[in-house]
């Protein structure tokens, strides 16, 4: 044993101890792998191939954009291709205007002021999630497009012909309608999280409520609006049913045509490349405005209830308003398939047929969540336990799953399975498989957030009493993080329940989920197939995300 | 093993009963910022010991090392003899038999009072009984049902360290224990947590920043500053010997007079003072305020000056003196001297002082 200074009588410890013998070891003793930074291979070999595979749809892609007969220059310089990308830029700026203005007023309105029914409006204003946009875009199209319920209604008044639905108009209507909500949770949040003493400093400096709201409110809230926009952003250009059954030349539908109609796929693939990477820059733009928007809610939440504004006479405006936006964003979608279903059933359509479709729907969603939460699990543990360079790389690599619309992913397993895994093509496993890589970005997201909530010092607390690493992470770790990964994987399968694509492209043959039996009766026209299959999805995704929206907003009474 | 209560553990260091904790020499960098910089500390059986510094001084870090949440870079730890952690070899955090209580305690919000505690004892029959006997040392007797979150801060604080104390560790650690509980509690809960400690004859190191906490608490402090302990002693010998101005300055209140020593006699503006030791050339004294002695201007040994500024306390207060020649001095009396801002007094020192070499001018 080292000889150290006898401590005695106010003996001074000086600095004599040994010198370190040698520069600090990379090499560690087995007994000490599982500390902080240095991850077990357990964890980072598992989370580096499933990061890596998120890559080989996209490489995929690449190589086969290269393949092209005309090569691949000719196909990205034509004016076909700007014309395409123009169309999908004007949307996605369209949308994202489109839904902030929606979705602000009614954060505002629903948190800040004292509109009838406040609390049950803050509830409903979401609900327009649940609806798939491809049934959304089918009720639009049956009740405002030509020969469509209003034109039908409006007819006796000598009313021949509405403004044209199909085209730029009706995708932006539709999409605006159905992705507002992702601005309202960000700009609600936003406006819970501000101080109120910031409003009361500016009223008390003799600074008017609509001045207030300009000068403090909606700087404040900036970051958050434009970060939900971004979002409601990259949903215009990834989504591919609104622009198909609405027929607007973006890129989803361009993919779409070509890989039905033409047999030189490589002009799909190309198209597909330029897709992602115009998502990649919504979505890097976004996640910057989000990363802003939580620096400015520094505070850690507001510790009291701000004091309501009074609308007075205005307060029935503001109901109006909510009542419009609500009206065409649930109301029609729900009210068109109810009155389809209604006389459809009266008209002696069968339901048969439905029962299956339930059955694959659910059961495809449940194997696809388990298996995406499984997948996200090492590298969310590798992200939140084990921060580093590489953590960071292969996270941030999930994350750029974002950027790949569901149409691309789909393409690219085609392609996969047709040429490489032949015996997979067209089966329920490789349908799965793309469910994941199309889906572990949010799985990953959701299991990091369920981690992050779990503070280091338990688990410390846990090795200190005598467990090891893998003791602690059954006893310790996901217990605690249990709700947020199970919420996670609720998540998850209530958007495969929707997925249209991925299904649309990979299913196999005569196999029907409720996703494909709407795309298809509404591809027909033949609306009243579509109705059953329609309010089913939206029943069965409605339960999941309102329980979603419960648990993950911040649980504070709005009195 | 818990080892013997001792009366005066100090005395016991020369006896082979190898020392609870020992560090050697302990370093640890994070990147190229070292955090802590050859470390020395020890601490006896049965001994209580605080670490003491300001925030950022490498504190929390030693004690993590000792816990094995972190890794050395140089340095031996042994704990009751054993060597724990070394550049290369390190045992992992659950084969230390070292407890820990966690700043913001750490308790498992999904397991009970007595599932917390029982949570680092072994499966058995003995397993029960140990909950009960932990919990009643911490006075929670009857509490094991409950859950964390029922708890107030004071008795989460007890589960705690019932949690720690209850697989008999051979040291436990407490990081600022007393932080998170509000000051009208703090004493109370100090005083029972030693209580605890003592009943449970168990060794500990406590980090805090508080040197009052520090000296109320332990048999002995150990004060760090930049990654190193510069001085390890009893409050006593700490309070009134310090090795160093930046220690005297940290612990406690303390005033340095310049002066010039020769031999053991020191000439100050208070006077020819006498010194604990020998020391020639250019010094500073130090001054604890309550060394400094107030009578309303005379003849007589010390210096005259103005009182500029009376701080109240109720058990003593504290008196700013501005001496003739511009030297500021503060004072800490009685409450019933009748002093008031803009008296006359004499100002001069009680007993002998510390001085420390001057270079220069300093300060």
């Amino acid at each position: 044993m080292p000889a150290v200074p006898h401590i005695g009588q106010a003996k001074i410890v000086r600095e004599t101890g040994p010198e370190p013998e040698s520069r600090p070891r990379l090499r560690r003793d087995r007994l000490t792998w599982g500390r902080p930074r240095r991850p077990p291979v357990i964890v980072w070999l598992p989370a580096l191939v499933i990061s890596l595979g998120m890559l080989v749809p996209l490489v995929y892609l690449v190589i086969r954009a290269m393949d092209a007969r005309t090569g691949l220059w000719p196909i990205l310089f034509r004016v076909r291709t700007a014309e395409v990308m123009a169309n999908t830029i004007f949307l996605a700026g369209s949308v994202a205007v489109g839904s902030a203005s929606l979705a602000v007023p009614l954060a505002w309105l629903t948190t800040r002021t004292d509109l009838p029914g406040r609390r049950a409006w803050s509830v409903v204003v979401v609900l327009p999630l649940v609806i798939p946009s491809y049934v959304g875009a089918m009720t639009v199209v049956a009740a405002l497009g030509p020969r469509g319920m209003l034109q039908g209604a409006l007819e006796p008044l000598g009313v021949q012909r509405l403004p044209e639905l199909y085209g730029f108009f009706g995708a932006w209507l539709t999409l605006t309608l159905f992705t507002y909500p992702y601005v309202y949770l960000g700009t609600r949040a936003a406006l819970r999280g501000i101080d109120p003493a910031i409003e009361e400093a500016a009223r008390s400096l003799g600074i008017g409520p609509w001045q207030t709201f300009f000068t403090c409110l909606l700087p404040q809230l900036r970051p958050a609006v434009v970060a939900g926009a971004l979002l409601a952003a990259l949903y215009a250009v990834s989504d591919f049913g609104v622009v198909t059954l609405l027929r607007f030349d973006v890129f989803t539908r361009v993919i779409y045509v070509q890989y039905r109609s033409s047999f030189d796929r490589s002009q799909a693939a190309a198209m597909a490349l330029l897709l992602v990477l115009l998502a990649l820059v919504v979505l890097v733009a976004e996640s910057r405005a989000r990363g802003r928007a939580a620096y400015y809610r520094i505070g850690g939440g507001a510790s009291r209830h701000p004091r309501l504004v009074r609308l007075g006479r205005w307060r029935w405006l503001a109901g109006a308003y909510c009542l419009v936006v609500l009206g065409l964003a649930l109301a029609l979608p729900v009210g068109v398939l109810t009155y389809w279903l209604l006389h459809g059933v009266s008209g002696g359509e069968g339901l048969g047929g439905l029962g299956a479709a339930t059955l694959h729907s659910i059961g495809i969603s449940i194997v696809a969540a388990a298996a995406a939460v499984l997948a996200a699990m090492p590298v969310a543990w590798l992200a939140v336990r084990y921060a580093g360079r590489m953590a960071r790389m292969l996270e941030r690599l999930t994350y750029l799953g974002y950027a790949l619309p569901g149409i691309v992913v789909a393409l690219a397993f085609v392609f996969l399975g047709a040429n490489y895994l032949t015996p997979l093509y067209q089966t329920l496993p490789l349908l799965v498989l793309a469910y994941v890589v199309r889906f572990l970005p949010q799985a990953v997201g959701s299991a990091r957030a369920a981690l992050l909530q779990v503070s280091p010092r338990l688990e410390e607390a846990s090795r200190n009493l005598g467990r090891s690493t893998f003791g602690t992470a059954a006893r310790i770790t996901v217990p605690l993080s249990w709700p947020g990964i199970g919420a996670g994987a609720a998540l998850v399968f209530l958007t495969v329940m929707k997925e249209l694509p991925l299904t649309l492209l990979l299913r196999p043959t005569e196999w029907e989920t409720l996703a494909t039996t709407v795309w298809n009766a509404s591809g027909g026209g033949a609306y009243g197939k579509a109705a059953a299959p329609a309010l089913l999805l939206i029943v069965v995704a409605a339960v999941p995300t309102l329980l979603l929206d419960a648990r993950w907003s911040p649980p504070r009474g709005e009195g | 093993m818990i080892a013997p209560a001792v009366e005066r553990p100090i005395e016991r260091s020369q006896i082979a009963v190898p020392a609870a904790l020992r560090c050697t020499g302990v370093s640890k960098r994070f990147g190229q910022v070292p955090v802590v910089n050859n470390l020395n500390l020890n601490a006896q059986r049965g001994e209580l010991v605080a670490l003491l510094g300001p925030s950022g001084c490498g504190k929390t870090t030693s004690l993590r090392l000792i816990a094995g949440f972190e890794d050395l870079d140089a340095g031996v730890i042994e704990v009751g003899g054993q060597v724990v952690a070394s550049p290369r070899w390190s045992l992992p955090p659950e084969r230390r038999r070292v407890g820990m209580v966690f700043q913001d305690y750490a308790l498992f919000p999904h397991l009970t009072v007595g599932r917390n505690v029982a949570f680092g004892l072994p499966r058995g029959g003995e397993r029960k009984h140990r909950i009960e006997e932990a919990l009643d040392l911490v006075g929670l007797r009857g509490l094991a049902n409950r859950m964390p979150y029922e708890l107030s801060g004071g008795q989460q604080q007890r589960v705690a360290l019932a949690r720690a104390l209850a697989p008999s560790p051979e040291i436990v650690l407490l990081d600022e224990p007393f932080s998170n509980l509000d000051s009208a509690l703090r004493s109370r809960v100090r005083a029972e947590v030693r209580q605890i400690l003592r009943d449970a004859e168990a060794t500990a190191i406590l980090v805090t920043h508080d040197q009052e906490e520090a000296l109320s608490l332990s048999d002995r402090i150990a004060v760090m500053a930049r990654g190193t302990v510069v001085q390890q002693a009893s409050p006593e010998e700490l309070y009134h010997r310090p090795v160093s101005q930046e220690v005297a300055a940290f612990v406690g209140d303390a005033q340095f007079l310049p002066g010039e020593g020769s031999g053991r006699r020191v000439a100050t503006v208070l006077g020819d003072l006498p010194g604990t030791h020998a020391a020639d050339g250019p010094v500073f004294v130090m001054l604890r305020p309550e060394s400094v002695r107030l009578v309303p201007e005379q003849e007589g040994e010390g210096a005259n000056g103005t009182v500029l500024i009376r701080e109240f306390y109720g058990h003593d207060q504290l008196v700013h003196v501005r001496l003739d020649d511009g030297t500021m001095l503060r004072a800490r009396l009685g409450t019933y001297s009748g002093i008031r801002p803009g008296d006359r007094v004499l100002a001069a020192v009680r007993g002998a002082v510390l001085t420390f070499p001057r270079h220069g001018e300093g300060r």
